[in-house]
Formats: structure tokens, C-alpha cells, sequence
């Protein structure tokens, strides 16, 4: 089985790997990264989603073979030490129900912030439409938006 | 009479102990000491003969579904055991299933408040099933209904004894400590932390101080806006769901599952399967074949790779028209002839509807040496203890049942299937086994709301009706979740036949909240077996929503504005007032553009009642929804933050299904396979919404099945004053 060599949240990791593993379960079963959620392997609902060269991206449809000595962040990654200004902002808004979409949420979120720091109504809801919430924190998660924004 | 009958065979309480809050009445809750090293407490639910059938809101004197639950609890043990801990945090542990309704940290704010301790010193964990207690059910909204006076009650208790204890270490009057911060203080400064006092306190058996809970005016947690207690690691990527959970070499497993609902295994060959490298095992089940890989990319490899015959499940040959037409057949006749007086008449139909939570369904599973241990999220945990001890083989005391934190539920995790399969497959293979349905399993062989057919007749004389009579058609309900069991062991004299249990559920859940002269609801079933279970709302979801349709043709019928009518109908002046606070902060009434309308709707159920005002924007092909507007009035409101949200999202729940959201069978197969055509709203189709807290009463209502049928009918009302179409057909943008 190829050795399969790439970043993951600031660590050079090697997995043995097939080219066509998606990078979901290398993350969630070969390295134990949980924050990326299963929720339809298919790409169409965003709970997995997570950067990679710093553009959101949807690591269940992403191979791992894409993916070789590339930079993978999750959301166990996006900040250091203090919070990554989305996740103060999900906290302040109070954001989350049941969570489970959340980390794809913050992470689409976090990557909308650095391509435009200061987005419109109209901005978020293009960026965030495709990550569903099935507790409908929709409103919430556009006023941590804002407020990340306006740091 | 129904409620008569319900209200027999209550066993009395035990002896008196600690005091109720301000404001109980007929109940009474019994605490005591666990024999522990630390401080514990015990809470026994205890209830002077009767349900509480106070009726705080006017709503009418019945036994809801509720009152049925709070009475479930009665003769259970252990309902909760609050507990200080060597690091000084109060850990208690809840014996419901946290999915995404805020009831953990609900839990977190009464302790918090009744002991003196900070919000972040007190851990909230989900109960294992517990035989023990008769009945684990989350679902009913009756957390807070069942477990908020037991819950201060015994925290007021402990509190007690704790002050009891530094006031004998220090030798000051009782009365002269306070307690702040998860410390209790003197006059003087000096400190102890509950966790110093609190092996003391486990010793007194009689309070210095009264036990009581304090006075509503004194409470400064309770109502007040308080973000979830999980946040935290949730922003971080840290919260762990079933599937995250380190058990050591459980294994990943996916099913291979048939073409229709309920399809059969007639013939598998594994060989292809069994030769990949990452294949770990292949099991045969009564649902469909289980692959076990190394990992999930392995084990869904497998089932790809297997050669499986399929029989048909029983519903196969069979689709929506089918379906539609055994439920018209089956609405029972109406009694009020239309001579009376004039008839407005209304049919409708709902689709079926998939629970669909972000997390699928999922359970790990050890079944080794004549024991089993579990991981499922579930909504009835002791049921899925005795379902996976049939299932496997054992008695349920050798099956363990942890609850972990769900991905959301709305109904979908009443029944077991997860945890049933995991544990066969762990049985098999000798090992432990983390097993998930795909999405598409979820989506074509999960459980579902029923699909109904509704016949609605009101009769009107100038502009009073004189009657409305409900005839609603579903398939059978699936009502083995041990709700039915737990109820008659609970000593209620239930109906003896399966179908008036049902008849008795549905009119638990349907009470008219207007005057509409005689008023007579039924319901009737046919037999489809397609797995189902309650959905958000249960029948009123349904059978509500179609009534507040009604009630805007009727005010068109007599020539009135669809507020006009309903402030005159309604029985109950918090409902009438809910619906006054939307209109005014919703501006009813404003000038719209042709194309575009407001809609109104209420609701009351769970001694709570609210009203949603919505603008739909209909000049597109699909209805934009521009503006959400509620008004709630819950009784005494826990946590303001937790009712808006739980209002935001029945919201999103009501615009998602009215609209979009549904499934259709056929020739016995669910269409939809995923969120692509599973069209739940998206961020783009959702306004902001801004939701307003009346408080009229102090007593606990339920909060998340509450909104959901106020918000649809609204919805649907905006939809055809803006079109002039009449909404008949739900999800109205369904498609052939």
C-alpha cells in the first residue's frame, strides 16, 4: 500500500494509504482527527468540511492521492492557542444546537472570512447555502458571521 | 371518558420530604441521602394522586401528553443522582438524550442556581439505560416539565446540608451562610468549596436550615440568556459523538441494504468482498448483509464489492398513489350534516417525511463472554436495552446501554436498529464493531413520519362556528418504544386494544385552541408498513397545521381578517396573547406588493403556546420567505436563549417541509437518497428571525415540539394569500 505523505493541522504525517482512500476516513480512521463529520459522503452537505491549502474543501469526496504534500487543516487546527475569531463569534451568538454540522459550518466560515473579510448578507448566504443544518441555526450562524467580521 | 380513565390507578406517595419550589401544588417530590461518601442526592418523583392537570394557561383541563409522561415517572427510583465530586464540580447525570436541544445545559442552569455553584462547575452527562427507571423518553417536550421541580428540589436539599456542614465546622448559625461561586461562605469571609464539606454533608441527616428552593424573586440563573454549555468544545472540533469515541478495536461496519423497504437477503455471494485486503468480515443479517473493514473506506468497498439477491420487502408493488387512495378510503364519515348551516370544507395530504438528523444512525457494539456494552444515541434507552438483549440472546441486565450526545433526532432515534445490528454483527465476529448506516440507508430505510390524509368540516352560522369536525387517515403507527408498556406499569388503566391506544395517543395530542362549537377529531389507520415513528410535533405536525389552514378559510368564509377571527375565537388569553405580540411585531396587516403576503398561525400543546407571522415573496417560481416573526409564551422560560432557538428551528423545520422536504415511495422504495433531493432549507431560503418572550404564568411548558405547527401553517397561509392558491398538498414543490 502506497505511503501517502501530507500536512495535517501544521504535522507532517505518513499513512499507508490507497491513492483512492478519501481523505475523510484517513483523517477520522488512520489519524484519529474526529472533527470531520460523515454526514453524506458525497459532498452535498458540508459537515466535513475542512481546508486544504487554506480553501475550503470537502474531504469526503477529496482522495487521499489529491491530497499528498498538501496542507490539511480541520478544525482541531484553526487556532492555536487563543480562539480563531469564528469560534469566539460562535460562542458569543450561541450558535450551535446539536453541533454536528458545526465544524464544517466554522470552517466554511473561516475560509468566506480571509477570501472577504467583510461580507455582505448576501455574501454569507451564497458562501454558506451549501452546509446543511437540520437544527436551523442558519440565522445564528449569519450573525457570528457579522460579528467575526467586525472582529 | 379518556382523561377519567387515564387518571386512575395512581399509586400515593411516601412519606413527605424536602419542600417544593413556590408556586408547586399538587405535587410533591421525595428526596433522600444515597448512602455515599460525598455528598449525593437522590430524587423520587412523587405526585398526590392525580396528574398535573393544572391548566395554567386556560388551554382547558385535560391530561396531555406531558401529564402522561410526569406520571410515567412516578414509581421510578432513581430519577436523578446529583453528586460533588473531589475537584469541587457538581456532576449530575440526565436521563434523557441531549440532541441538540439545550436540555443539558437547562439542567446545568437549575443546579447552578439552587446550589450557589458557577454554570461552569456543573457537568451534565447522559444517563445509561437504567432499568431500574420505568421509562428513559425524550420526546413529549417533558424534560423540563418532569424534571424541573425535582431538580431544585433536591439541589435546595444538598445546598442545605452543605451549609449544614461548614456551619457546625466554623460553629455559625446556619442561617448566617450563603452559598456562591460552588463555595459556601460565613459573614467573616471564611470559605470551604462544596467539595471540602462535602463528605460532612453526606452525614447530616437533618438540616440546620429549611431545604427549600428559593424563591423565584431571589433567582438570578434561571431566566436568564445562557449559551449552551457544550460550546466550548464544540467550536473546538472536541465534542465526541457515538462514531468519535475511542473503544479500542471496534471495528467499522456498513450494511448492504435491498432495493425496497423491508426487502429480505435471498441469495449473497462475498467471495469478491471477502478478497479484499481491508475486509475484516462479512455477516449476514435479517436487515441486509454487514461488511466489517479496517476502516470505513474499506468496509463500504466491501458491500460494493458483494453480489447480494434480494427479496422484495412487503411493500413493494406499492407507491404514493396507492398509499393516498388506501387513506381516503379509510377517513371515517363526518356527523354534522352540512344543512346546518354553511360548510367550509378542506382535504389535504402530507408526504412522508424522513427524520434525517445531520448524524446518521450509528451504534458501537461489544458483545463478548455473555455481555454486551452499547453506544447509542437513543431517545428510549431501557426499550433499546431490552430489544438488543432479545436480539442477541442475553437478559437485558447483561447489556450495558451508554447514551451518547446525538447529532440531532426529532423522532428518529426512538427506535434501535443501530444498536440491534452492532451488537449481532459483535456477537458473530467475536469483536466490538462500529456500525453506520450510510446516508442513503438513513434516507431510504430509516423511520419516518407518516404520510396522512386529513378531511376537515367546519360548519358556520354568520360568523360563529357551529361545529369542526377532523378526520385524519394515517398508517399505522408503530408504537413499541416502551412508552405503552412503561404507562401500564405505571399503574394507568390504558385502552385494552392497540387501536384505542392510539386513538387515546392522537387525542392526548389534539385539542382545539378555539371556540368552534362542537369539535369532534378522529383518527383512523390502515395497514402500510412502512417503518415509521413520530416525527417533530408528533400529530400535530400534521393534524394542527391543517386545522390553522382551516382557520384562515374560515375567517374568509364569514368575511374576516385572519387575526380578526382568531382573537375572537380563541379560548385562552396567553394564547390570544402570543398572537397579539406577533402582530404587532410583525406589523399584520402592513401593505404588501402583489405576489407577496404575511401569514399568521398559533399553536397550543405541552401548556405552552405561541404564534408564528411570517412574509413569503411568491413572485419567483419557488416562495422566498423574507421574514419570521414569534411569539411564545412557555410559562416561566429556563433559558431564553434555548426557547429561541428551539423556535428559530422549528422554523427552518416548517418552511423546509411545507415547501420542499419529503419523500416519496416508489413501487415500495424511498425516492430520495441524500440531501440533494432531500431538499431541506438551506442558508439562502432562511430570513432572520426574531422570536418574542411572553411570560404570563410561572409554571414549566414544553419548548421543542411546540413551534413547528404554528410556523408551517403560517407558512403555508402567507403561500396562498400571496398566490391565491389553496395549499392542499404537502410539501406543496413535492414533484411527481
Amino acid at each position: 500500500m502506497p505511503e501517502q505523505n501530507l500536512t495535517v493541522n501544521g504535522e507532517t504525517v505518513a499513512v499507508d494509504a490507497p491513492d483512492d482512500m478519501p481523505l475523510l476516513w484517513v483523517l477520522r480512521d488512520l489519524l484519529g482527527v474526529t472533527s470531520p463529520k460523515y454526514g453524506c459522503g458525497v459532498g452535498v452537505c458540508g459537515a466535513c468540511t475542512s481546508h486544504l491549502d487554506g480553501d475550503a474543501f470537502r474531504p469526503c469526496v477529496q482522495t487521499v492521492g489529491e491530497t499528498t504534500g498538501r496542507e490539511v487543516t480541520t478544525l482541531e487546527g484553526l487556532a492555536a492557542d487563543a480562539l480563531h475569531p469564528v469560534q469566539q463569534a460562535w460562542i458569543d451568538e450561541d450558535v450551535a444546537q446539536c453541533g454536528f454540522c458545526q465544524a464544517g459550518q466554522l470552517m466554511t466560515a473561516a475560509a468566506l472570512l480571509v477570501r472577504n473579510p467583510n461580507p455582505s448578507d448576501a455574501d454569507i448566504d451564497e458562501a454558506m447555502s451549501d452546509n446543511v443544518c437540520r437544527c436551523g441555526t442558519y440565522h445564528r450562524i449569519r450573525s457570528a458571521i457579522k460579528r467575526a467580521a467586525r472582529g | 371518558m379518556l382523561n377519567d380513565e387515564l387518571r386512575t390507578g395512581f399509586a400515593l406517595p411516601g412519606p413527605p420530604g424536602d419542600e417544593p419550589p413556590t408556586g408547586v401544588g399538587r405535587r410533591r417530590v421525595l428526596t433522600w441521602l444515597v448512602a455515599a461518601p460525598a455528598l449525593t442526592m437522590a430524587v423520587k418523583l412523587g405526585l398526590d394522586g392525580k396528574p398535573a392537570a393544572a391548566d395554567p394557561l386556560g388551554l382547558g383541563e385535560f391530561v396531555d401528553i406531558g401529564d402522561l409522561l410526569y406520571a410515567v415517572n412516578l414509581p421510578t427510583a432513581l430519577d436523578l443522582v446529583i453528586e460533588v465530586t473531589p475537584d469541587n464540580r457538581v456532576v449530575a447525570a440526565l436521563t434523557r438524550l441531549e440532541s441538540g436541544q439545550g436540555i443539558t445545559t437547562m439542567m446545568a442552569m437549575l443546579l447552578a442556581e439552587e446550589l450557589g455553584a458557577r454554570l461552569s462547575d456543573v457537568d451534565i452527562t447522559l444517563a445509561d439505560a437504567d432499568p431500574l427507571e420505568v421509562l428513559m423518553f425524550t420526546g413529549g417536550s417533558n424534560t423540563a416539565r418532569v424534571l424541573y421541580e425535582p431538580t431544585r428540589i433536591a439541589a435546595s436539599g444538598m445546598r442545605a446540608r452543605l451549609v449544614t456542614a461548614a456551619a457546625n465546622r466554623w460553629g455559625v448559625p446556619a442561617g448566617r451562610l450563603i452559598t456562591k461561586d460552588t463555595k459556601v461562605y460565613a459573614p467573616d469571609g471564611r470559605s470551604a468549596t462544596f467539595a471540602e464539606l462535602s463528605g460532612d454533608a453526606a452525614k447530616v441527616l437533618t438540616p440546620a436550615i429549611a431545604p427549600k428552593p428559593k424563591p423565584d424573586s431571589e433567582c438570578t440563573v434561571i431566566g436568564k440568556p445562557t449559551g449552551r454549555i457544550e460550546t466550548p468544545e464544540l467550536v473546538r472540533g472536541q465534542a465526541k459523538y457515538t462514531l468519535d469515541l475511542d473503544v479500542p478495536g471496534a471495528l467499522p461496519t456498513v450494511v448492504a441494504r435491498p432495493p425496497t423497504i423491508g426487502g429480505t437477503v435471498q441469495s449473497v455471494d462475498d467471495s469478491a468482498a471477502r478478497a479484499l485486503p481491508g475486509v475484516v468480515a462479512v455477516t449476514r443479517l435479517p436487515t441486509g448483509v454487514a461488511v466489517t473493514g479496517r476502516t470505513f473506506h474499506d468496509a463500504f468497498q466491501g458491500r460494493d464489492a458483494l453480489t447480494v439477491r434480494w427479496k422484495p420487502g412487503p411493500v413493494a408493488g406499492m407507491s404514493d398513489g396507492d398509499i393516498t387512495k388506501k387513506l381516503k378510503a379509510a377517513a371515517l364519515p363526518f356527523l354534522v350534516p352540512p344543512v346546518l348551516g354553511k360548510a367550509v370544507d378542506g382535504t389535504f395530504d402530507f408526504a412522508y417525511l424522513s427524520h434525517s438528523p445531520m448524524e446518521v444512525r450509528v451504534a458501537i457494539a461489544d458483545v463478548q463472554g455473555g455481555k454486551a456494552t452499547v453506544w447509542l444515541p437513543s431517545q428510549a434507552p431501557i426499550d433499546a436495552q431490552n430489544k438488543i438483549a432479545a436480539a442477541v440472546g442475553l437478559l437485558p441486565t447483561a447489556v450495558t446501554v451508554h447514551v451518547p450526545r446525538a447529532g440531532g433526532a426529532f423522532g428518529g432515534r426512538l427506535t434501535h436498529e443501530p444498536g440491534i445490528e452492532a451488537a449481532e454483527v459483535s456477537k458473530k465476529i467475536g469483536r466490538p464493531v462500529k456500525l453506520m448506516w450510510s446516508r442513503v440507508d438513513d434516507m431510504k430505510h430509516g423511520r419516518f413520519r407518516l404520510a396522512s390524509h386529513h378531511e376537515v368540516r367546519a360548519v358556520v352560522q354568520g360568523t360563529n362556528v357551529t361545529s369542526f369536525e377532523h378526520r385524519c387517515a394515517t398508517p399505522e403507527m408503530e408504537f413499541d418504544h416502551g412508552l405503552g408498556e412503561a404507562a401500564t406499569a405505571a399503574g394507568f388503566s390504558l385502552p385494552p386494544t392497540r387501536a384505542a391506544l392510539i386513538q387515546a395517543a392522537f387525542q392526548l395530542t389534539q385539542q382545539t385552541p378555539y371556540h368552534f362549537g362542537l369539535v369532534n377529531q378522529l383518527l383512523s389507520e390502515v395497514n402500510v408498513p412502512i417503518p415509521n415513528a413520530t416525527w417533530r410535533s408528533v400529530y400535530s405536525g400534521q393534524v394542527a397545521v391543517t386545522n390553522e389552514i382551516m382557520a384562515d378559510e374560515i375567517a374568509k368564509a364569514v368575511g374576516q381578517d385572519p387575526l380578526t377571527f382568531r382573537r375572537a375565537k380563541v379560548k385562552a388569553d396567553a394564547v390570544r396573547g402570543v398572537l397579539d405580540t406577533v402582530a404587532d411585531k410583525g406589523d399584520w396587516g402592513r401593505s404588501m406588493p402583489e405576489g407577496t403576503a404575511q401569514g399568521i398561525a398559533l399553536h397550543a400543546e405541552y401548556k405552552s403556546a405561541v404564534a408564528f407571522l411570517v412574509e413569503l415573496d411568491c413572485r419567483e417560481e419557488q416562495p422566498k420567505a423574507t421574514k419570521i416573526v414569534a411569539a411564545v409564551d412557555v410559562g416561566l422560560c429556563i433559558n431564553p436563549r434555548g426557547v429561541e432557538a428551539q423556535m428559530q428551528g422549528a422554523a427552518v423545520d416548517a418552511l423546509s417541509t411545507i415547501f420542499w422536504a419529503g419523500n416519496h415511495i416508489d413501487d415500495g422504495a424511498v425516492r430520495e437518497s441524500s440531501f440533494s433531493d432531500f431538499r431541506y432549507a438551506r442558508m439562502r431560503q432562511v430570513p432572520s428571525t426574531t422570536v418574542h418572550i411572553n411570560s404570563t404564568s410561572s409554571h414549566i411548558g414544553g419548548v421543542g415540539e411546540l413551534g413547528y405547527p404554528a410556523a408551517a401553517a403560517a407558512f403555508a397561509n402567507a403561500y396562498a394569500r400571496a398566490t391565491g392558491k389553496k395549499p392542499r398538498s404537502f410539501p406543496i414543490f413535492h414533484g411527481a
